[in-house]
């Protein structure tokens, strides 16, 4: 069981010019492995500083993050390790992966960085992966990413991601920017995974309604402050605090609009 | 043509006047002309209604930007508008056929009749302009007759209604936030009091708090001014709250089109119901993600 | 859409749209001068700074260089007393016996005061008159084609952008070919053409030989006529250039989302180009244009040479050749000052041309 602490973190950028702006202001929660938190924010809410601390693109101006028990390291050979076992999946399917490369080439690049398994395995192992996202390795691995759909490309990042075995996820708004029809696939697909390796997710979005179906926690962010954390039903269904209710307020909910509209469900 | 009261010429003059219908799109096909060609509006036929809120949703890649497009004669090279008419029923009684338009009259029937939202204001106002003078542009090539004074002050009523405020009419857009953008392009779009505005994904870009709020204020200036609207997305639920008909199209053809609760409670085609179960329901039972 | 803005520590304001709140930029719009002074102020640091890094290189020039130039100067000319060769040795900073450091700060009061040494080559004149006598020339004609240059490039770039696709698109590859023509050969076919052929213009020089320059219409009249050729010769060489750079800006630019609503806003062709599209594509052009206003002074010696010009582009070919280094120094001086100069315009025309810097740090 793998246990990501992020204990009182709190994020100060210094603008030039504008003083000092608050990212995060004492942020705290517990990913585990085998669960999902949904992290629900809107623009400005904190939620991208929170996937870049993680990655250690930024350090936290205080608090700690501790994957199970030990603070995250700095540098050297203990960072790389670290990276090994928190991974991300981005929102834009095609900015993620380099134009110039074929699928073979990005999935395999983390297995020998990594070493994760031995070289004579490696090809083996992308095929491996590619199967795992419900990919045909066949047709996919020798393309390039812009013959694929965004759909598949963002499978693709899936499996790059899960290449070093890792057992956090950290996944950015991995479906808003595909099609409609497939995103339930894609996160469908997440939640196996999840489920079949044991990951802790992090998942991380302004939309409501999937973060209800996808996570057991939600953690609502405010400007940088949590304002509501809950199991994913009490906080959508029964909001305490009043930013959560406005966010419930402003999401479509069809269901609820009709319901109100025509009571006998009938006539207009 | 003269007559009495009774007679039919003048009775079709009077119905003519104020017909129901604002825009009347018939058999109406786009094709991308690449190799190999790409139909992108197969044959669409609708009548939009004065005053409605029509939905228009679907996928990308089916066609609803280039129907909007097309039927403004927006579209660049190498889209070309195959067969179909366009017909806009003034609310003069005038009734204009859109393609048979020159461009000078084209030009003049542009935001004047039917005006445009665009998504992603990002991009879409010129960057070294300040707001102020990119609404007081439409004044001065379509109003000539308005002095700068009038103008000026059209321009601050302008932004008082949607809520930017007229102190911002020197501000430049890098300098307004993403829903404030959205919402000078509405005043943009409502400055020669249009009938009819198209919207293409207005408020995609942008938090569900703030576009709540736009659409609220949309609805309300549909209320206030009396214009229709077509309203393109992916977001159906979002569609099916605002909309009082909505289109489903797939692959350049309308699949549906009905009422807004008619789509929710008994949808008739399978790509349809394909569409509405492809969202999960905020508040209805879980389980379309399986954990 | 997911952007990091981060949030303002300061309380919100009561009254202010909540919508707002927690995104870019609310507060800078009121009581903000349209004049960017933080960002010019920085900017002139900066070049203060390299000002300082350039004087102080330039000082240290001929003192890197084999050859003490006074011996061989009083070789050829033996009528200089001691005192004056000594003094000239100070001017030159050849001047042994004092330390580096005292001759450093001698060489800045010499340069506060206007005193850029005399020329050796020049019978001893101060090199300021030397200089200022041979860079008018320089700056008013290639400083008058540059801007003939700039002008039609960036306007026919405009036009030829905006109606891609259509015949204009040969002017480009046309325009870039006259581009690559050695200048010389450019410069002597000219001449060849219209001078000794035709007789139109005269084959040389500023000014008809033997004619004092003064300020009256014949004068004048005269300076155009011979200016005529090497400025037309510059502006083809140059041409393709300027056109090149702002046709592909404004390809790109017509394809920027506000150019499609523009267009569907109704706006006449004319004002999409001029106010929309050209206003954006120009402002890179503005800046290489500022750039090579710094190259201007450093003169085009080939042109000078072809036309046998009188500007500092032989002058500085001429002291290099024979060992002037006081006219050397002060050619580079005047050469890296009028860059600097340029660097600034160049600043200065975008910060005002484009919002966006003013709000961003540089």
């Amino acid at each position: 069981m793998t246990v990501l602490d992020f204990a009182h973190v709190t994020k100060i950028y210094n603008v030039r010019g504008a003083g000092q702006m608050k990212a995060l202001d004492d942020v705290s929660f517990t990913l585990q492995s085998g669960r999902t938190i949904g992290l629900v924010g809107q623009s400005g809410s904190g939620k991208s500083t929170i996937a870049k601390i993680l990655t250690q693109l930024e350090r936290p101006t205080s608090g700690d993050v501790l994957l199970d028990g030990a603070p995250i390291p700095q540098r050297g050979q203990a960072l790389r390790r670290y990276r090994q076992q928190l991974r991300m999946v981005f929102q834009d399917p095609f900015a993620s992966l380099n134009p110039y490369h074929s699928i073979r080439y990005h999935i395999e690049r983390p297995l020998r960085l990594d070493g994760v398994v031995p070289a004579a395995q490696t090809e083996a192992e992308v095929r491996r992966l590619l199967e795992r996202v419900r990919l045909d390795p066949q047709t996919v691995i020798d393309r390039r990413p812009h013959e694929l759909s965004g759909g598949q490309r963002q499978r693709v990042a899936i499996a790059r991601a899960l290449a070093s075995r890792p057992k956090i996820l950290v996944a950015d708004e991995p479906v808003s920017m595909l099609d409609v029809s497939i995103r339930l696939g894609v996160l469908n697909l997440l939640a196996d995974l999840q489920r079949e390796e044991g990951l802790g997710v992090l998942y991380i979005t302004h939309d409501l309604a999937t973060a209800r179906h996808f996570s057991d926690e939600i953690i609502v962010l405010n400007q940088g402050r949590i304002v509501e954390q809950g199991t994913a039903d009490d906080v959508i269904l029964r909001p305490q605090d009043p930013y959560t209710r406005e966010l419930r307020a402003a999401s479509p909910d069809p269901e609820k609009h009709f319901a109100a509209q025509s009571p006998t469900g009938g006539l207009r | 043509m003269p007559g009495g009261s009774g007679s039919p010429a003048s009775f079709l003059h009077e119905s003519d006047t104020m017909t129901d219908t604002l825009l009347s799109v018939h058999d109406f096909s786009v094709v991308y002309d690449v190799e190999p060609p790409v139909a992108a509006v197969k044959n669409v036929s609708l009548d939009l209604r004065r005053g409605e809120i029509l939905g228009l949703a679907g996928e990308s890649g089916c066609g609803k930007t280039t129907l909007a497009y097309g039927v403004q004669r927006l579209l660049k090279a190498p889209a070309v508008i195959t067969s179909g008419s366009v017909v806009f029923h003034d609310a003069s009684g005038e009734s204009i056929d859109v393609n048979g338009l020159d461009p000078e009259q084209m030009r003049r029937f542009r935001w004047d009749k039917v005006s445009m939202v665009f998504q992603g204001a990002m991009n879409a106002l010129n960057p070294v302009a300040p707001i102020g003078a990119q609404l007081e542009d439409v004044f001065d090539v379509h109003r000539p007759e308005m002095s700068a004074r009038q103008r000026r002050a059209e321009v601050k009523e302008l932004l008082e209604i949607v809520k930017v405020g007229a102190q911002r009419i020197r501000s430049f857009p890098h300098e307004l936030s993403g829903g404030m953008r959205q919402r000078v392009m509405i005043a943009m779009a409502l400055a020669l009091r249009p009938q009819l505005m198209v919207m293409d994904e207005p408020t995609t870009a942008l938090d569900v708090l703030v576009q709540r709020e736009i659409l609220r204020q949309i609805s309300q200036l549909r209320h206030e001014f009396g214009f229709s609207v077509i309203f393109i997305t992916h977001d159906l639920p979002l569609l099916l709250e605002i909309s009082d008909r909505i289109a489903i199209m797939r692959d350049g053809e309308i699949v549906e089109l009905d009422t807004a609760e008619r789509i929710w409670t008994h949808p008739k085609d399978e790509y349809t119901r394909t569409l509405l179960s492809s969202f999960p329901r905020l508040t209805g039972e879980r389980g379309v993600v399986v954990r | 859409m997911t952007a990091v803005q981060p949030q303002l520590t300061e309380p919100i304001e009561p009254g202010r749209d909540a919508l707002d709140v927690g995104t870019t930029a609310t507060r800078a719009v009121h009581g903000r001068s349209r004049v960017p002074w933080r960002f010019l102020g920085s900017r002139a640091l900066f070049y203060l700074f390299t000002l300082w890094a350039a004087i102080t290189i330039n000082f240290f020039l001929p003192r890197m260089m084999k050859g003490d130039a006074v011996t061989q100067y009083l070789a050829r000319n033996r009528n200089v007393s001691p005192e004056a060769a000594d003094a000239l040795r100070a001017l030159l900073g050849l001047d042994t016996d004092k330390s580096l450091l005292q001759q450093y700060l001698d060489y800045w009061s010499h340069l506060l005061r206007g005193d850029l040494g005399v020329s050796l080559l020049h019978g001893l004149r101060p090199v300021t008159e030397v200089i200022s006598q041979a860079l008018p020339w320089t700056i008013g004609l290639v400083g008058f084609a540059t801007i003939v240059s700039f002008t039609i490039g960036t306007v026919g770039g405009a036009v030829i952008g905006w109606r891609r696709g259509s015949r204009l698109d040969a002017l480009i590859p046309i325009t870039t070919f006259l581009s690559t023509i050695p200048y010389f050969w450019l410069g002597l076919l000219a001449i060849a053409v219209f001078s000794v052929n035709l007789r139109w213009f005269p084959i040389g020089k500023a000014y008809g030989v033997g004619v004092r320059p003064e300020w009256s219409l014949e004068f004048i009249g005269q300076v155009i006529h011979h200016g005529t050729l090497p400025a037309l010769t510059i502006v083809i060489a140059s041409l393709g250039g300027w056109m090149l750079g702002m046709r592909n800006m404004m390809l790109t630019v017509l394809d920027e989302d506000y150019i499609t609503v523009a267009q569907a806003k109704g706006m006449p062709n004319s004002r999409v180009l001029w106010r929309y599209a050209a206003r954006n594509a120009v402002l890179p052009q503005i800046q290489s244009f500022a750039l090579s206003i710094g190259f201007i002074v450093g003169g085009t010696i080939v042109m000078e040479m072809v036309f046998s010009y009188p500007g500092i582009g032989k002058l500085l070919l001429d002291a290099t050749n024979a060992k002037d280094y006081a006219l050397m120094q002060g050619v580079f001086l005047v050469i890296t000052i009028s860059v600097l100069v340029a660097n600034i315009l160049a600043d200065v025309a975008y910060a005002f041309l484009d919002p966006r810097t003013r709000q961003t740090e540089a």
